[in-house]
């Protein structure tokens, strides 16, 4: 268990993640190329939702993404708070723009749904809204890091306010369970045989899920590189103008 | 590959995957440029502070 800490080491971690980004990337794209090639071309129509069912291979990979790239936001940040690791506080940073596009694209993709099934763009459902407030928390959390110059400062703020976010983040995953009401469906992706949707649109929802999971690796990895160079940078300018 | 029938709702259904694929691709283009921005303004940092000696 101790090993995992060494990777809390900019250098060892950009060496790391350098040897492995392009073997994720590739599994990334050849996932997503064929996850969404099946969903659209190769799988029927739903027998009430007609087509529109093949936009669940973007929308329920988007909406995962989002509750889940807040949750590894979370650890990530509680990592900085406890062990004081940069590396973990500027994976943190990294995701929140991703995290942020999964969750547009999922309120998207929703709206454009909702629209022929329910009739409507938007309702204020307890799922929709509490993806509203992720969404919200996202930008704040990005203009927080953007707007407080000391970086240490601004991982502790931002860190904070993932821990606040966290309560939206699990209300947008349990919220249908939590109130029985609104528009929006439960769980497509059960272990219930009887609640998930049908094998037929399941198995390439998977490899879509997998294909966003591993975008998602390939971009923090990418991500956190860059965000690792650039506080290098900031503290090397820093230093050139002391003289 | 043949396009599929996608009937009355070819609009819903072409116009999510355009705005994902889109916002998807946009995400990747952007950060891919900025890692490289962000490589190359560094390495000049590094070059010009060995250079005076203050790194």
């Amino acid at each position: 268990m101790a090993s995992i800490w060494r990777y809390a080491n900019p250098r060892k971690f950009i060496e790391t993640t350098d040897r492995v980004l392009p073997w994720v990337s590739t599994a990334a794209l050849a996932a997503l190329v064929a996850g969404l090639a099946w969903g659209f071309f190769f799988t029927p129509d739903d027998y009430r939702q007609g087509s529109t069912v093949k936009i669940i291979y973007l929308h329920v990979p988007a909406a995962l993404m989002a509750i889940n790239i807040w949750i590894m936001m979370l650890v990530a940040s509680l990592v900085w708070i406890v062990r004081r690791h940069h590396v973990s506080a500027l994976a943190a940073r990294a995701a929140a723009p991703v995290g942020a596009v999964m969750t547009v694209i999922a309120l998207v993709t929703g709206a454009i749904w909702g629209q022929p099934m329910w009739g409507t763009w938007w309702a204020w459902d307890p799922r929709l809204t509490s993806f509203l407030i992720l969404f919200l928390f996202y930008l704040g959390y990005m203009a927080l890091w953007a707007a407080i110059e000391n970086d240490d400062t601004a991982a502790d703020l931002t860190s904070v306010l993932c821990l606040v976010g966290s309560v939206f983040a699990l209300l947008s995953r349990y919220a249908v369970n939590f109130w029985n009401q609104g528009l929006h469906q439960g769980a497509s992706l059960s272990l219930d045989k009887e609640e998930h949707v049908a094998d037929v649109f399941y198995y390439p929802l998977l490899l879509c899920i997998a294909g966003f999971v591993l975008l998602f690796i390939a971009l923090v990895f990418l991500r956190t590189q860059t965000e690792i160079r650039a506080r290098r940078m900031r503290a090397l300018q820093a230093r050139e103008r002391l003289g | 590959m043949m396009m599929p029938e996608l009937g009355k709702y070819a609009g819903a259904v072409l116009s999510s995957y355009a705005v994902a694929i889109g916002l998807i691709v946009a995400l990747i283009v952007v950060s891919v440029l900025r890692a490289r921005r962000v490589k190359r303004d560094l390495e000049e940092v590094e070059n010009r502070g060995r250079g005076n000696g203050t790194h």
